[in-house]
């Protein structure tokens, strides 16, 4: 679990209660409730987790438990450069295995984490669509096609 | 009532639609094999996720194979339970489920009673292909006062969940995570100190493998026992010695009062007495106090809250201080039989034998596992000194008597020493849902009418369904009776009362199905709840085989009361007897 802990401000706490009403606070529209709330605060933390188990009733162990079964939903916050290295067949096949654990050498983190100073966070997604580009990473917005270890440092200076 | 006519196995039967394969083939005689269903028939309690799939056969005309479980019969349906193809896929099931189990079988404290370990041995497996790459579930073991979980051998049948959830409504448990790191527990992964969990044990009664067991005491009690400065006292509640012949091959609702006792005392013990003793205690503090509101009540003071809880359940309390600590002021405040022995051994009975209370140890036998943390409780003791210092389970007290190479089946039957193993059949009835109230009707209605109760056995407060309710005539004043057991239906209770819709005059509540016979501690009744009527039987056989069945007729309680207590509800009693309540609620949840 996230270790991160943070204190809901009122308008948090609001947010979160309208984003239930929405959904007549019905238990059935747990994970609706969910994308809203991930949408809103960019993940999932266990304050947020525990204001929905009160406002859907739904016991707080089984909001965890959905959150922890579907991997789009996420307990840690995203970097301010979330970097997504692509792993689908062709990525896979020309190295994209190799450019994920430069990544994850140069930031110290492993996938699903993020760095201490909150700058980048580590995901791997399959096919982004783009296999002509293969391996492909997205940094943000930003796509890089046919990506080396080597150009691991160089993609990462730019944000520095 | 539609029915459907289907072939099982080359026999032709006829069942009403709806029912599953697996209850069709039972009503043939075919035992078809499960390892994540459950059905608790006579609870109305039902686990059926279709998970494992050990309970799979073939049904003509469909491509896959079916898991019985959760498939419905269907018209002409043809269905074969044991070809080629059923078999092969059964074990290799059950090869997945055990590729990823840790294997210490000799020392699982599961080990004889695990439902996993006689399925690999009914399916006849001896050997995993491919063990030697699988990957192994390494989950951290977490010990609460009562329970440890040891989610390693979790196989995910989600019993547990069922327990928690749809017949508790506790909600301390739920299965997270995916594939391999996949468990049950509770939110944020914490331990389940900081859950909603009551310590119930329901999980742990219908855990079919060694994830979930109770806090082993035997050890420490072993200690105490072999420590000649002690003076080792212990209780026996009632449910004990309606269940712990099972574990020695009795049947079913043997009654093994005398051999317990004699068991006991052979296991070195220095005085054996019984709960049940403090259960007419309770009915003398709980009745007056019933009394006390109701009168005043009836006289329109406000301030008397009516209805009035039960109290002697620690599930219960845990699960009120949680979910309606705004309610603090219903339950009545009379401690548990537990806790009054404890207080009562360590006061009342120190002194007679002139020892200080720190060279007493008191232990406690339970069917329960919440007793575990209620006699750890900080309210529940002196100075630091508990007021019952072990409480082991039902289960443990068996073990303790195996290894210590007792033959029970062959004692002479013993009595309780006294005075505190004096009781009457209303203390014995306590171990039943509806029990308690019973118990507390048989005295109250003698004070409250200054009659002779002519028929004792209140026959309308007896039985197994989850919310029962009956107007007793007290002379002339009805007293409306709730009674709920199992969590889940104490909290249909608990809505009423906190919406100001309760009619009722007095609510019982026990937190495990069928009261303290179905219990966490017990022995394990794997699936088959005639075990527990034919412990609830046994129950009032006991008590019809008691010279004495009224609370306030025990000659012991009222020498209690005349030497050292004064009168129920007396100062004294408050100080000794009776207790108060916390909001649980702001201790748990995220941990700060």
């Amino acid at each position: 679990m996230s270790s991160i802990k943070i204190e809901l401000r009122k308008e948090d706490v609001d947010f979160i209660k309208e984003t239930c009403s929405k959904f007549n606070n019905d238990p059935q529209e747990l994970i609706n409730v969910l994308h809203g709330c991930q949408e809103h605060f960019g993940y999932l933390p266990a304050e947020v987790q525990e204001v929905i188990s009160e406002h859907l009733n739904v016991p707080v162990a089984k909001v965890y438990g959905v959150v922890t079964f579907y991997s789009f939903f996420t307990m840690t916050p995203k970097g301010k450069h979330p970097i997504s290295i692509c792993m689908g067949t062709a990525c896979y096949v020309r190295g994209g295995e190799k450019v994920l654990e430069e990544f994850k050498k140069e930031l110290g983190i492993k996938v699903g984490e993020s760095t201490k100073d909150n700058k980048f966070s580590l995901s791997s997604l399959r096919c982004v669509g783009a296999c002509g580009l293969a391996p492909v990473v997205l940094v943000g917005d930003k796509t890089y096609g046919r990506v080396a270890p080597d150009d691991v440092k160089g993609i990462l200076k730019e944000y520095e | 009532m539609e029915t459907v006519k289907l072939t099982i196995d080359n026999k032709e039967i006829e069942v009403p639609r709806g029912t599953t394969i697996l209850k069709a083939a039972k009503e043939l005689g075919i035992e078809i094999p499960t390892l994540c269903y459950m059905d608790l028939h006579d609870l109305n309690i039902e686990n059926k996720p279709g998970g494992c799939r050990i309970c799979v056969v073939e049904v003509q005309g469909r491509r896959n194979l079916a898991p019985t479980c959760s498939t419905k019969c269907e018209p002409g349906m043809v269905v074969k339970t044991h070809t080629a193809r059923v078999l092969n896929a059964r074990r290799t099931v059950m090869e997945f489920i055990l590729s990823d189990h840790p294997k210490d079988c000799l020392i699982c404290p599961k080990s004889g009673t695990c439902e996993l370990q006689d399925m690999a041995h009914r399916l006849g497996i001896r050997e995993i292909p491919g063990q030697e790459f699988a990957e192994m579930s390494t989950y951290r073991k977490d010990t609460s006062p009562s329970i440890i979980r040891d989610l390693d051998k979790c196989i995910m049948c989600r019993r547990c969940e069922t327990m928690c959830n749809d017949v508790q409504t506790v909600g301390a448990l739920s299965a997270f995570n995916r594939g391999f790191q996949a468990a049950v527990g509770p939110a944020f992964e914490q331990n389940l100190e900081y859950s909603s969990c009551t310590y119930c044990g329901q999980c742990v009664a219908v855990c079919p493998t060694g994830a979930l067991t109770e806090v082993n005491h035997v050890p420490q009690v072993l200690k105490a026992l072999n420590d000649p400065t002690k003076t080792v006292v212990v209780q026996t509640a009632p449910a004990v010695r309606a269940a712990l012949g099972e574990e020695f091959g009795m049947e079913p609702g043997t009654l093994v009062t005398g051999k317990m006792t004699a068991a006991l005392r052979a296991l070195g013990f220095d005085y054996v007495f019984d709960t049940d003793f403090a259960a007419d205690l309770t009915i003398m503090e709980e009745g007056t106090e019933l009394l006390d509101r109701l009168s005043r009540h009836l006289k329109g003071d406000k301030t008397a809250r009516i209805p009035i809880l039960t109290s002697c359940c620690p599930g219960w309390v845990n699960f009120f201080e949680y979910y309606y600590s705004d309610m603090k002021d219903v339950p009545s405040t009379a401690k548990s039989p537990q806790q009054m022995f404890g207080a009562i051994a360590k006061s009342y009975f120190a002194e007679k034998i002139g020892i200080n209370r720190k060279d007493m140890v008191v232990v406690s036998i339970m069917p329960c596992l919440a007793k575990k943390y209620e006699c750890q409780r900080d309210e529940f003791s002196v100075d630091g000194n508990p007021d019952v210092d072990f409480s082991i389970s039902t289960r443990e007290l068996a073990t303790f008597i195996k290894q210590a190479n007792i033959d029970i089946r062959n004692l002479h039957d013993e009595e309780f020493d006294s005075p505190l193993g004096e009781s009457t059949g209303a203390g014995v009835i306590f171990g039943n849902t509806g029990g308690v109230i019973e118990a507390a009707c048989r005295t109250a209605y003698e004070i409250f009418t200054g009659k002779k109760l002519e028929r004792l056995e209140f026959t309308e407060l007896r039985g197994m369904e989850g919310v029962r309710s009956a107007t007793l005539d007290f002379d002339g004043t009805p007293i409306k009776i709730g009674i709920a057991h199992g969590l889940g239906n104490a909290r249909k209770l608990l809505d009423d009362v906190k919406n100001g819709k309760s009619e009722f005059t007095a609510i019982e509540v026990m937190a495990c199905p069928g009261g303290c016979i179905g219990c966490g501690g017990q022995p394990l009744h794997h699936g088959n709840s005639d075990i527990i009527k034919a412990r609830a039987a046994a129950i009032y056989t006991e008590d019809r085989k008691k010279p004495l069945r009224k609370s306030h007729e025990n000659p012991f309680i009222i020498k209690l009361y005349e030497e050292f207590l004064g009168k129920p509800g007396s100062e004294k009693s408050h100080h000794l007897l009776h207790t108060h309540y916390f909001d649980r609620k702001d201790k748990i949840l995220v941990k700060k």
